[in-house]
Parts: structure tokens; C-alpha cells; sequence
């Protein structure tokens, strides 16, 4: 079975070794989808619920309220592969605290996502080389141990994640991604409002 | 003006137009029950609450309002969580109201506390918990609202006690906001022409006709665009009445129980014009092998419905009586010369589709006396023998398909039954709520005796408010659908289907529910057992009709089958099923 969670990519709060069994064996399709909705209690469970009962596939999802707090803004990563996207899409703009929905394509979007990670550092030199490579920084660290912090692009911080994982990644925190439309990019192919 | 929340909840229902609602009160509902006594608006006090949910859906159903229902916290909300399922899968208008224990309480597991909201909010299209009785009129008026406008369904307000309890200034919205909910699509002229066109050259084209045209209040132009276009219309179990079973284009119902020129016309079509149907797997069969050489165009308010089961090649997104009529306007010429001349020649289709209806019609073998009782021959005898605008509510089951089958369905709104969720036991309730919005007409449920168990009690309700439903059981021991698979597909090894031919005595049942008890064992027995049925006014009839055991829904195509594959009768060919007809 495919390791997907919920605010979260492969191999969270797993052990090295567990980490080792983690297996994707059918690649997933993800898509991105960034929703405005009215930031009202029980939206969240709204939306998760509409996921499971038409048995749509949250890869990742990160929520927080907009510049208008009366909004949040949802960025969700869905794994299309045997799902219509446009069907997402259209399912989700009918709930109706959901003021907007749209497509972002990687192409024209730009993503991030932020990590904390509990690693090994016996050699805190070299987890400190791993981790500016990628512009982020060490926020802690005793007893052998650091805790590192990295914002990047997803498959960034996927490339990131494996370098460190000989170190020994005790514990890990993906934020699941979040995105915005790039300011030169076209208005979204799917027929809803950005 | 200050009112109390449960005030304010009562004044929102009667600034919505509501005049009846259905329920029964309890705990945490208590303080809306105080002012129900000083309402204009009627409550009919049910014996369950599911009773309530579909006496509601009945009364949407033939009123085209919404229907409203009215429950306490706890058991009684997962009471109504079967009608509101209902209504959400056959996109019925209703609101619902829900009692729930105090603010402070909430989620302490109180007494008689569940989560409503959490629990609904799969079956509902949308749902409330009240925290404050200053939103109490803006909320009951989104709810009625939602309900009603672009797909209908069912909305649920959850009232805690003590925001009944607390006072509010009184004031009635002069509209809704609500930025997210966008029920209404313009319809498209690209999209209108395009389906001009491809009704223009097609040469087999059938009109699939679901129950979204009965919500747009469609049936006159409905049958404007089929006379026009001289197009065979089938219309689905939900859309049973919307176009009338005697026109000489209708074809009736298709599906897993449809007759065999309904689902053979849909399944070599090479247009379908689906309005307002949502390609239901009862339809379709197995969908990889649906009408496989058919252009779809596809009528629907909820544009979720297009893609979902079958790509369209031309998706309308809006209300099926605007669709319609932008339609016919694109298919008229401005010359004056009659539409079909500008018509694909389909004269080849057309006497194929009449040999279909008079070599495979809907048929069964009533034998003379001495026979066991066949339910078909029931359901036209009560079809011949009632009012031609008699509303029919039927349960799920065989006899519902029988009911569908075997009634002829010539007005819209005549009709009211189960039909995505299936939900046995409909009936009765809905037959109440059915005849509490139409009191001018009569109302007969055609019944299971697997149905009827689920939900007679309702019956009590409708003999206690001089409510005078009638129902006829087409009763044969068993879980008739249900045996029916067991013997055609599990080798008829029966498990648990037999209901008991001695008991309940429904004659009994239904007296000491204050209703006429009426027995027929017999073919001769059944039309004096109507005539008299129907000459009673003051108060419920129940018709215990003791039908033949072994009697079996045909045609039928086997669950995930092609329609291709459709079984005409018990030797699975035409001539073994078809030869009978009802005795003289």
C-alpha cells in the first residue's frame, strides 16, 4: 500500500529503519488544489469529509487563515491517479463554505513546504553542510542530536530528507506543501474563479 | 421585539412559508415545543422520527415545497439520519431541525447528546449549529434557501437548549449572503447549439427524462421538445409521471426493471438526451458497456453530475426547464417549416422501437380462480379502479417495481418513492406526508409486508390526525427482492428471507391502529376490497393482499451486467414471460 497521510509526506515520525521499509509502489499522480473557504468551524472536517466519502486521496494539506480573517486559504495536494480532477474540483466548489477552488499546475505555480527534523549529528559539521546546501539552518542541538530546519520547493526537501537520512532521522515534520499562482502565469485551465 | 431563540425559530419557519411540519418533541427541543402551541403553522406528531423525515420528503415530493421536520437531540437526530440520507440522494427539499443540549454541555457526553452536524454532514447539503439566537433568522433563512435553490436537498439546524432559551432582537433578513453557493448556472449558447446540432442529425436519439426535470417543473416543456422533435422519452423511476405513460413517444421506464424498449432504445441509441438524470448504476448497468455507441448530451444544475459516471460530448450546466426551452428556441426554424424535415430520416428507428413495444411488452400470466394472486394484476386493478390523479407512494422492493411497472403515470407529481437510497419502509410515512400536502387527492401506498413492518406505526399518526392514506400491501411472506436474487443468483438457497405467512395479522394490526383492515386472498376479492377502500374518508385503510410467493420482477438485468444481457422472463426468453395476460 502507498504510505499517504494526511499533512504529511512519506516516512513521518518513522524510525530510520522503519523509514527504510517505506515503499511507493504506484507512483502518485498529485495535483494541487488551492481553495478559499470561510474560515468557520467544522470546514475542515467539511472538506476531509467530502475526501473520504467520494474516495478522493489527500496526499497533503496545509490551512491557515488568509490576510481577511474571515477566510482561510487550503492548499491540498490530491492523488489523481484513479480519480477525475475535475470531479474534485466540482465536488468541493459545491460545499458551500467554499467561496473558491482552483488548479495550480507545478508549471506555473511556486511551492513550498518547511521541515523540522530530529537528526543524528555526531558530526554536526556535516549535518550543518547538508543543511545550508539547502538554505536552512540548525536550531538546535545536544547529546549527538540536532534539530534542523529547511524551506524549500517539496522535491527539494524530498532530495534534502534523503541526505540526511544517513545521519539517522529520528523524528520528522513535513508541513505538506503550500502554493500560490505565479504572477505571470495564466488563469487557471479548470473553470473556477483563483 | 425580544423573543426567545425558540420564538425566533418558530417566527423564521412562518416568514418561510411554512405550513406544516412533522416531528415529535423531547428534551432539548422542549423550549421550541412551547411556542409551537401559538404557531398557525400545522404539526402532525409522528410515532418515530424517521416517520417524520419522510412524511416531509412526501410532502416535498407532490408540493414542491420544502418539507420540514422537527426533532430532539440524540436518538432522535440519528432517527432522521435515514430520511435526510434520502432526500440528499433523490435531491429533495427539506429542513430539519434539530434540538441539542446546552452550549456549556457540548461535548461532555451529556445526556442525549451526539454530534449532529458530524454525523450529518455526509447526508445533508449542508448543515448548522446555532451558537448564538441572533443568527436563528439568517440561518433558517440560508437553510430554506439551500434547500430549495439549484439541486435541491435536505438542510439540518442543530439548536442547543440554551440558545432556545436566550433572547435575541427580533428581525427577518431581506436576503441571504452566502459568497460560497453558487446554485445558478447560466446556461451556455455554444453548448445549446451543439445540442441542436447533434439532435439534428441524429438517428436514433432518446430522451433519458430524470427526476431533475420534475424539480425544474419541466414536464410542459418537456413534452414540447419531444412532440417537436418527435423523440422517444424514457423516463426513469424518478421521473415516473413527468411525461405521460400514454403518449405515443414514451417508452417508460429503463433500468435493471425497465421494460425491454426503454433500456434496449437507451442501449442502441446514438444520441442520448439525458435531462436531469444522473446515469444511476439502476440505469445504466454496467456503465463500460452503456449505450456504447451513443453521443451524450447532459442537462444538469449540478455540474459535479457531469464526468462523474459518463463523459458527455455536450455538458449543460443549469436548470433543465431553462435548458429546454434554449433548445427548443435553437431547434426552431425561422421559416416556419416544421422542425423534423430539418431532421436526420429516422423512420428505420422508429418502426424498430415499435416492433420492440409490441413484441416485449410488460406482461404476466394471471391465472382463473384457484391461482395464488399475482401483484401485478393488484396494481392494475388498483391503477383501474382509483382516480386517475390518485398519487402513488411506494416502499422498495419488488412491489415498488411492480408499482412503477404496472401503473400508467399520465401527470407529474403523482409519484413519490425511494429511489437512490433505497430505503425501506418509505411508504407509509411518506404516503402521510404526501396526503397532508395534496388533502384533494387520493393517496394509496403500494406496500411490502417487509416495508410495511419497518414503519406502520406511522399509521397510528395518521388515524390519530384524520389523515386518510390508503394502503395496499403486496404481501408474499418474504423479503421479495431479496429472494428474488436468491434464488436467480445464490442457487435458491434461502437464508433469512422468510418473513412468516401468519404473522403479523395485518387485518388486526391495522384495526387497533385505527384504520379499516381489509384481507384478499383471491383475484375476485380484489377490486370489491378497492371499491370499498376507496369509499372510506375518515380515516386510514390497510389491504393485506396475500400475493403469489414465487412471483419475480421481469425484465431484468443482473446487477453489474450490461443491458445487452437483460432476462425477459423465468426461462430467460421472451416467449415464457410474455405470454399471459390479466383474466378478463
Amino acid at each position: 500500500m502507498r504510505q499517504a497521510v494526511v499533512s504529511g509526506a512519506p516516512g513521518t515520525n518513522l524510525s530510520p529503519e522503519e523509514s527504510a521499509v517505506v515503499s511507493l509502489p504506484q507512483e502518485p499522480d498529485l495535483h494541487i488544489f488551492a481553495a478559499i473557504v470561510e474560515n468557520k468551524f467544522g470546514v475542515l472536517a467539511r472538506i476531509a469529509g467530502l475526501f473520504s466519502r467520494r474516495g478522493f486521496n489527500i496526499f497533503s494539506l496545509a490551512v491557515a487563515p488568509t490576510a481577511d480573517p474571515s477566510y482561510s486559504r487550503i492548499t491540498i495536494v490530491v492523488d489523481v491517479h484513479n480519480t477525475d480532477v475535475n470531479q474534485i474540483a466540482k465536488q468541493l466548489d459545491k460545499l458551500v463554505n467554499v467561496i473558491n477552488i482552483s488548479e495550480l499546475h507545478p508549471s506555473d505555480s511556486l511551492e513550498r513546504e518547511l521541515m523540522l527534523a530530529r537528526v543524528g549529528a555526531a558530526d554536526l559539521e556535516a549535518v550543518t553542510d547538508v543543511i545550508s546546501e539547502y538554505g536552512g539552518e540548525v536550531l538546535d542541538h545536544a547529546d549527538g542530536e540536532a534539530i534542523v530546519s529547511v524551506s524549500a520547493h517539496p522535491d527539494r526537501l524530498d532530495r534534502c530528507e534523503r541526505q540526511l537520512r544517513p545521519f539517522g532521522l529520528h523524528v520528522l515534520q513535513r508541513t505538506g506543501r503550500i502554493a500560490l499562482r505565479a504572477l505571470d502565469a495564466d488563469e487557471p485551465a479548470v473553470g473556477m474563479t483563483a | 421585539m425580544e423573543l426567545t431563540g425558540a420564538q425566533a425559530l418558530m417566527r423564521s419557519l412562518e416568514m418561510s412559508g411554512v405550513e406544516v411540519m412533522f416531528g415529535l418533541p423531547g428534551g432539548a427541543i422542549l423550549p421550541v415545543y412551547d411556542p409551537v402551541l401559538d404557531s398557525p403553522i400545522r404539526h402532525v406528531l409522528v410515532r418515530h422520527e424517521q416517520g417524520a423525515g419522510h412524511m416531509a420528503q412526501g410532502y416535498a415530493h407532490v408540493t414542491g415545497k420544502p418539507g420540514v421536520a422537527m426533532v430532539t437531540s440524540g436518538p432522535a437526530a440519528t432517527n432522521i439520519v435515514t430520511p435526510l440520507c434520502d432526500a440528499f440522494m433523490d435531491s429533495i427539499p427539506m429542513v430539519v431541525v434539530t434540538g441539542q443540549v446546552a452550549m456549556s454541555a457540548i461535548g461532555s457526553d451529556a445526556f442525549q447528546e451526539c454530534d449532529t452536524t458530524g454525523i450529518t454532514m455526509a447526508v445533508t447539503k449542508h448543515n448548522y449549529l446555532v451558537t448564538d439566537p441572533a443568527d436563528i433568522p439568517r440561518i433558517v433563512a440560508e437553510a430554506f434557501h439551500i434547500a430549495t435553490t439549484g439541486r435541491p436537498g435536505p438542510v439540518l439546524i442543530d439548536l442547543p437548549k440554551d440558545v432556545s432559551n436566550a433572547t435575541m432582537d427580533w428581525y427577518w433578513p431581506d436576503g441571504v449572503d452566502l459568497p460560497g453557493y453558487r446554485p445558478r448556472h447560466e446556461i451556455d449558447p455554444a453548448a445549446i447549439a451543439e445540442a441542436a446540432r447533434l439532435i439534428r442529425t441524429a438517428e436514433r436519439p432518446v430522451i433519458y427524462a430524470g427526476g431533475g426535470l420534475l424539480k425544474a417543473r419541466a414536464a410542459e416543456a418537456l413534452r414540447e421538445l419531444a412532440e417537436m422533435c418527435d423523440i422517444h422519452v424514457v423516463t426513469t423511476l424518478m421521473a415516473r409521471g413527468v411525461f405521460p405513460d400514454r403518449h405515443r413517444l414514451c417508452l417508460g421506464m429503463p433500468g435493471m426493471h425497465g421494460n425491454y424498449t426503454a433500456v434496449t432504445a437507451m442501449q442502441q441509441a446514438d444520441l442520448l438526451i439525458n435531462l436531469g438524470a444522473r446515469f444511476d448504476d439502476r440505469v445504466t448497468g454496467n456503465p463500460a458497456h452503456f449505450a456504447p455507441a451513443a453521443k451524450v448530451i447532459h442537462v444538469d444544475i449540478d455540474p459535479a453530475e457531469h464526468g462523474k459516471v459518463r463523459v458527455p460530448d455536450v455538458p449543460v450546466a443549469g436548470d433543465a426547464k431553462v435548458a429546454i426551452e434554449a433548445l427548443i428556441e435553437a431547434l426552431r426554424p425561422g421559416d416556419g417549416s416544421s422542425v423534423t424535415d430539418a431532421m436526420a430520416d429516422r423512420s428505420v428507428w422508429k418502426s424498430t422501437v415499435s416492433g420492440w413495444q409490441e413484441q416485449y411488452p410488460l406482461s404476466y400470466d394471471q391465472p382463473s380462480s384457484g391461482h395464488p394472486l399475482k401483484p401485478q394484476y393488484v396494481v392494475e386493478q388498483l391503477r383501474d379502479h382509483t382516480p386517475d390523479d390518485t398519487i402513488v407512494v411506494a416502499g422498495v422492493g419488488q412491489h415498488q417495481m411492480w408499482a412503477s411497472q404496472f401503473w400508467q403515470f399520465d401527470h407529474p407529481y403523482t409519484w413519490v418513492n425511494s429511489g437512490g437510497l433505497g430505503t425501506m419502509g418509505f411508504a407509509v410515512p411518506a404516503a402521510i406526508g404526501a396526503k397532508v400536502g395534496r388533502p384533494d387527492r387520493t393517496v394509496w401506498a403500494i406496500d411490502g409486508d417487509g416495508c410495511f413492518q419497518m414503519t406502520a406505526q406511522e399509521l397510528i399518526s395518521a388515524s390519530a390526525e384524520n389523515i386518510p392514506v390508503k394502503v395496499g400491501i403486496l404481501n408474499n411472506a418474504y423479503l421479495g427482492m431479496v429472494r428474488q436474487w436468491q434464488e436467480l443468483f445464490y442457487a435458491e438457497r434461502y437464508s433469512e428471507v422468510y418473513l412468516s405467512a401468519d404473522h403479523p395479522d395485518y387485518v388486526g394490526w391495522a384495526e387497533a391502529m385505527g384504520c379499516v383492515g381489509i384481507r384478499v386472498e383471491s383475484a375476485e376479492e380484489v377490486v370489491p376490497a378497492i371499491t370499498k377502500a376507496n369509499a372510506v374518508n375518515d380515516r386510514p385503510v390497510v389491504i393485506d393482499f396475500r400475493v403469489d410467493t414465487e412471483e419475480k420482477v421481469y425484465p431484468m438485468v443482473p446487477a453489474g451486467g450490461s443491458n445487452d444481457d437483460i432476462i425477459l422472463g423465468p426461462e430467460g426468453d421472451a416467449d415464457a414471460a410474455l405470454k399471459g395476460s390479466a383474466p378478463s
